[in-house]
């Protein structure tokens, strides 16, 4: 399995979504290719950073205000 | 009909400063990455940490919500506002880019949702419905700010080829302690608005809202290839661009010391 190879079935195999033959390839390409488990690493680092750091929170005070306009125009039928 | 560019340069990519010694910059052209392996969709249900769980067995909670605010309980709506407004508002802010306009599309897309609510057909999640017609407003909303620029998910969007750079520098162990909390999320910011809006929307509703390939697609009317594909470039592309921030101070990595081969001599150290 070539370094393109590997980085095409990426997605699959984060998400684990390949099929055992294919992990035991992507293992075994992993297991000789520094970059690919370099990029395998970082990639699954990223998505959790971005699942775990919330960067737009909605402030309660907004929050509630949001609620009320929306309530009070749905009580009225829109 | 979006356009659709076919040199390896289309995918947009900083121009890159000269590269520290240590960082090894390497091109690898992704060919055909989705359609090389159709028979993997469905997606099995044993996903690890990415997937939400698809639990179709039993009616979802939010069924027996909308029934009731149908049958004219609006406090039942009132329940499915606060359970979804958070989401909502992100998913607007990081397709606008813009405060003012998330608000604005957090309250349209509920009212939207409530006026319309008869034509749910409750064949896909509330949830899922609400997405579409937040994403839908957000988009509408994007436009009117860049007035005179095409703004599509399909913008930006190159399909079949590319090639992605690789920073191939590791990163530091648990990068983001580094920083502050407000650095840190200022990083993210800046990282993630560099995407196309392509990417983006695909990155945020697939792996920070958590929806599944399926329903990623269908909330955006892409393809299922369409959707991997472009989560794929995503996720490459975030993963190089927070490398800048994250990867070892240190210079070069250490390889592993090797095993003596037998019979072999080795008179370093």
């Amino acid at each position: 399995m070539t370094c393109s190879e590997f980085l095409a079935l990426l997605d699959d195999l984060i998400d684990d979504s390949v099929t055992p033959e294919t992990r035991a390839e992507l293992q075994k390409h992993l297991h000789g290719c520094d970059h690919c488990e370099v990029t395998l690493n970082t990639t699954r680092k990223t998505i959790e950073i971005y699942r775990s750091h919330q960067i737009y929170d909605l402030p309660p005070d907004l929050r509630e205000r949001l609620h009320a306009a929306i309530m009070a125009r749905c009580k009225k039928g829109c | 009909m979006p356009t659709r560019y076919h040199s390896r340069y289309s995918i947009p990519f900083p121009v890159w400063s000269p590269a520290p010694p240590s960082v090894t910059l390497i091109f690898y052209r992704l060919h055909a990455v989705t359609v090389s392996n159709p028979n993997e969709f469905p997606q099995p249900t044993a996903m690890a940490t990415i997937q939400p769980i698809a639990g179709e067995l039993e009616p979802h909670p939010d069924v027996a919500l909308v029934e009731r605010v149908r049958g004219g309980d609006v406090s039942a709506y009132d329940d499915l506002v606060r359970k979804y407004d958070r989401q909502i508002f992100r998913i607007a802010q990081h397709i606008t880019q813009n405060r003012e306009d998330a608000e604005d599309v957090m309250q349209d897309a509920f009212l939207k949702a409530y006026e319309k609510l008869e034509q749910f057909q409750g064949n896909s999640k509330f949830y899922t419905w609400l997405v579409r017609i937040a994403v839908n407003e957000s988009l509408m909303r994007l436009r009117k700010r860049r007035t005179g620029k095409m703004v599509s998910i399909d913008e930006d969007i190159e399909t079949e080829e590319g090639s992605v750079p690789r920073d191939l520098a590791d990163w530091a162990p648990d990068p983001e302690q580094n920083y502050g909390q407000a650095e840190l999320a200022e990083i993210l910011r800046k990282t993630i608005q560099g995407l196309p809006p392509g990417f983006r929307i695909v990155f945020v509703l697939r792996d920070v809202e958590g929806l599944s390939t399926e329903e990623t697609a269908e909330t955006l009317g892409l393809s299922i290839p369409a959707v991997k594909s472009r989560l794929l470039r995503a996720r490459l592309q975030l993963r190089e661009r927070l490398s800048r921030y994250f990867r070892r101070k240190k210079a070069p990595r250490v390889t592993k010391p090797r095993e003596k081969r037998v019979g072999e001599t080795r008179n370093d150290k």
